[in-house]
Order: C-alpha cells, then structure tokens, then sequence
C-alpha cells in the first residue's frame, strides 16, 4: 500500500476517534491518536485479519495492552470494515465497544485488556500456544510507555525472551506522557532500549508517524528469527490534533463541540 | 490410609495430558511442591516454568486459554490467589478464560512455614469473582476426580488443595457429584457441613458426639461456587443446629456461602468453625490446627456449647 492510502487510513482513524470520544463524552485522545499511524500500518500491512478469519485464532493475533486506547482499535477495525458496532455507541449502555475492549463484547478484540501491564503478560502466553500448534501465526502487542512502569511487563519480556519467542513483536508507543505528567518525571521507565536488550529482547526505532520509518521497523524485527522483538515508536500524544498534542491532560478527557469541530477541521486539512 | 491430595493431582495431569492434547501446565518455581513435576517428567514440552512470577504465570496461562488450550497454573493458595488476584480478575475471569487455578499449601496446615504461608483467603477472593468457579478437595480419591472435572468445564475454575496428608475418606470405586452436597453422615441433631481437610475432623467429631448422645450429621461442600443451594436448605432445615466447618477464615468463606444461601430462608441457625479472622503462626500442621481449633475436638466443643445436650 502506497503511503498516501496509509496516510488516508490514519486520517480516517484519528477522525473516528475523535468521533467516538466526543460522542461518547469519555474517553482517551491522547494515547489513541499518538498509536494511530504504527497500528494503522499493522493492520492495513501486516496482519492478515479480514471478514473470513475475524473470529478465528487461525490468523495474526493483536493485543492492545494499554486498553484505555480502545477507540482506536475500534476505529481500526471500522477502518477495516470489520467492527460490528456503530461507533457513536462507543462508551453507552448496551454497547459492544466497551470503555476498555472485551473480547467477549466484540469479535476482533483478541484480548480484553484494561488494566495496564497484562496485555504484554498475556501476548506471551498467545505466542507459546503459537508455538506449540506450530502454526506460523504472529503475536503483536501494543505498550505504553507509562504502563511499562507495572512490574509485570517485565516478568513478561523475561518469559519471552527465556521462550524464545520470535513470533512476539511488542509495539511501543514513547509519547513521553502519563496522566500525571512527564514518565520521566512521575516514575522513570527509561532507558527502553537498554532496558529491553538486556531482557533480550532485539530493539528496532522508528518515527512513530513516518510510514517509510514504521515499515523500515516492521521489516527489520520480521529478520528476527530467535528472540522477541520491540519496535520503539517515537511519537506524540494527541498526534494530528494541534491542542491535544503534548499535553497530558487529553490522555483520558473528552472535546466539547468547538474542540471536536477543530480537531475535524484541523484533521481534514491535513495532507495525505 | 492416608494421602496427599496434591499427589492425585499430578497424577491426574499426567492422565489428563495422555488423553487430550490441548492441557498444558504452569508452575511458578514450585513445581515439586505443588506435584505439576510429574506432567513436566511425562510431557516437557507441556510444562511452563513461569519462575518466581506468579502474575506472569497466570497471564501467560490466560493467554494459552486465549488460544484455545486448556492451562493449569499452580502455585501455594496465599501466591496464585493473592498476589495474582487481579491478573486472575481482569485477564481470566472478566473474559470467561479456560484457565485451571489449582492452588496447594492452602489453610493454616501449610504448618511450618507461618501465617506469610497459610492462605486463610482465598476462597473469599475467588468466590467473589464472576464467572469463577470455587472447588475445595478432601482427600486424594475426591482431588483425582475433580481435577478431571474442571478440565472438562469451559471456564475459570480455582481449586484449593492443601500441603499434608488428609484422611481417605472415599476409593477406587466412588463416583462423584461435584454439583451436589455430598451426604458422608446422616444424623438427626446437629448438622456439620464440612469442606477440604476439615471434612477428616468433621467425621471423626461426628463419632465423639455420639457417644456424648449427640446425632451429627456430615456433610461435604465441594463446589463453593455454585453451592447446591438446594441442598444447603435441606439440610438445615432439617437440623435445629448447623455448623459449618473450614480452614479459612470464617468470614468470606463456606460460612459465608452457606450463609448466603441459608439468609434467604431463615429457619435453622448456622454457626461458624473455622478460622476466626486472624492470621495463622508457625508450629507443626497438627500443633497449628490445634491451637487455633481446627480439630474434631473443638468442633464437640463447639457443638456442645451450641447445642447444649
């Protein structure tokens, strides 16, 4: 796919969001929009999910282990034509598109996911069961930077390095932001990169809002052929909506009109 | 005879593994203790050692369950129940995930090892969950069956099993109804509804009181949840003096699930026998159970008080 039809996608994706959360008036902008362009990437270019294989474990499995993103899997998978639910019921009584996503609510959620850190615990357990059907499937899993804070997503990255685990590839998403301010200043995770190859885990970068740098990444990890991997994807929170970027306050707070029609408006102006 | 009830389920695992493929096992660096070994001897490929991370283990297991095999996780009851609560909580029982918890070194008999050991609640913790299902064995025979039980139910279970030998109380040839209130005892007068290791000191508490004139009849809960709220009723309506009888804190445990059942149609009182809401200590299993009155001889004493023949 040419790059102008992702940027199209990620387009469409963030206006969503924006729709969902507005319409729901709850919600979190922030860490959807900064994941937008890398998870946009990963379902339009490398998992094979479509209508036929939605509901099966036969394919390429995704967890979005910081489920407070849920709008954008959903947007994703309305992008795809796959979601099952009408997207302004997102949040509302009765809805398939619960807060945080539930695989037992919706079909192409492969993980409930919710509380921070289990995501990236879970996705290890998906790849070993991968593993052991030797079936060639693949495991991605989405972390924040902040909910690289829980102590599990370590334990988890031990297990999957000491699994060898090469059909696991975490996705992180380094917006630099938590909701209570800077990751650096509320409980510093970093050094990533460090961090991660000493779990053994092999690390690619990329800007996480440049195409041709995100599948330089994916094609990187996609050598790997004996470890998990990591892909640190440098982006911004609120990506594509000029006041919600780095700004923590929009990590779980909802626009009022004006701001939903700006942040259209602003997303509609933008070059594909 | 007596045997270990952890012992039946590694054997069971080793039968279960043989004849369906899809069981795999995880350990969280207990696995001599809590018997999952005897799969890793059968079947390595199967066993996963999760080491000291008893979080990672149970979401590892969750994701297994996610892909459709069918995971048991073990550790002691106070680690796989307390410190992976929310793990069990968010990524197993919210999603309605086929994981096994089967917990060993559960109550005060744990012994030695102190009150950081002896899990007092566990069953309150997994009682509470949705979509759980709470089991507590007996002995070794009851342990091998429910284990092939909850591998042929679709859907969190947590069963609770203790460290040191128990009492058989069935054979070879029982047959079981987990959903069911087992009858072990018949008796007229007072009535004491056991669970796990207690059901040996029920028995036998049962025998002192008739020779003290008092008719008592046993009974076993197995399922804590669901509880056979009809059988619940039978028997306490059926006896003016009912006693429940665990090692787990009164509160949140069998007492709290009989009660549960009981309140809604209030006849008969229950009383409790179990752990009174506090911490265990170390001392050998018997010494412990006995100071802090899990014994056939406090259970007469109690009933004794209570019934007052």
């Amino acid at each position: 796919m040419e790059n102008r039809e992702l940027k199209i996608h990620a387009r469409n994706v963030r206006k969503k969001i924006i729709e969902m959360i507005y319409s729901a008036q709850s919600g979190h902008p922030g860490g959807a929009l900064s994941a937008t362009d890398v998870i946009t990437y990963l379902y339009f270019e490398k998992m094979d999910i479509s209508e036929d294989n939605v509901s099966s474990l036969d394919r390429d499995r995704f967890v979005l282990s910081k489920g407070h993103a849920s709008a954008l899997l959903y947007a994703i998978l309305d992008e795809k034509g796959l979601l099952d639910e009408d997207i302004h019921t997102f949040r509302k009584i009765d809805s398939k598109l619960q807060g945080h996503p539930s695989m037992r609510y919706l079909k192409g959620v492969d993980m409930s996911t919710g509380s921070l850190g289990q995501g990236a615990s879970v996705a290890v357990g998906m790849a070993l069961a991968n593993k052991l059907d030797q079936n060639g499937h693949h495991i991605y899993c989405l972390v924040g930077d902040g909910e690289s804070e829980e102590g599990i997503m370590w334990e988890a990255m031990m297990a999957a390095h000491h699994y060898h685990l090469d059909n696991l590839t975490y996705i992180l998403d380094l917006n630099h932001l938590q909701i209570d301010g800077q990751i650096e200043k509320v409980m510093d995770p970093t050094p990533f990169k460090e961090k991660y190859e000493a779990f053994g885990l092999y690390v690619a970068e990329c800007d996480g809002h440049d195409f041709d740098s995100i599948k330089k990444a994916f094609a990187e990890v996609s050598k790997v052929d004996d470890r998990p991997q990591v892909i640190i994807a440098h982006t911004v929170k609120g990506k594509g909506v000029s006041f919600m970027e780095n700004d923590p306050s929009w990590h779980g707070s909802a626009p009022n009109e004006a701001q939903y029609k700006q942040a259209l408006a602003e997303l509609d102006k933008e070059e594909a | 005879m007596k045997h270990e009830t952890r012992v039946a389920y590694g054997e069971a695992l080793k039968e279960l593994a043989e004849v369906n493929k899809d069981i795999v096992v995880f350990d969280a660096d207990l696995s001599k203790s809590t018997k999952t070994a005897e799969l890793k001897k059968a079947d390595p490929s199967r066993h996963f050692n999760a080491g000291i991370a008893e979080c990672n283990m149970l979401g590892m297991a969750a994701g297994m369950a996610a892909s459709g095999k069918i995971p048991f996780a073990s550790s002691f009851a106070v680690f796989a129940s307390g410190r992976a609560f929310e793990i069990i909580r968010n990524s197993i029982a919210y999603p309605h995930l086929n994981v096994k918890v089967v917990a060993t070194h559960a109550g005060l008999s744990v012994g030695e090892d102190g009150a950081s050991h002896q899990a007092i609640e566990d069953i309150a913790l997994m009682r509470s969950l949705p979509n759980m299902r709470v089991f507590v064995a007996s002995d070794y025979y009851e342990t091998k069956a429910l284990i092939k039980h909850v591998a042929s139910i679709d859907g969190p279970c947590y069963v609770r099993l203790q460290r040191g030998k128990s009492d058989d109380i069935y054979d070879e040839d029982s047959t079981f109804d987990f959903d069911k209130v087992k009858v072990l005892k018949e008796g007229d007068d007072v009535a004491l509804i056991a669970t796990g290791l207690m059901t040996q000191e029920a028995l036998k508490a049962s025998d002192i009181l008739k020779d003290k004139g008092i008719d008592a009849g046993v009974y076993e809960v197995v399922s804590l949840k669901p509880i056979d709220e009809e059988g619940i009723l039978k028997i306490v309506k059926g006896h003016k003096k009912n006693f429940t009888i665990e090692e787990h804190n009164i509160i949140g445990g069998l007492y709290g699930a009989v009660s549960e059942v009981v309140a809604k149609d209030p006849s008969n009182p229950v009383y409790p026998i179990g752990v009174n809401d506090t911490f265990g200590e170390s001392g050998q299993a018997d010494e412990v159970m006995k100071k802090y009155g899990l014994t056939a001889d406090n259970i007469v004493n109690i009933v004794m008080e209570c019934a007052g023949k």
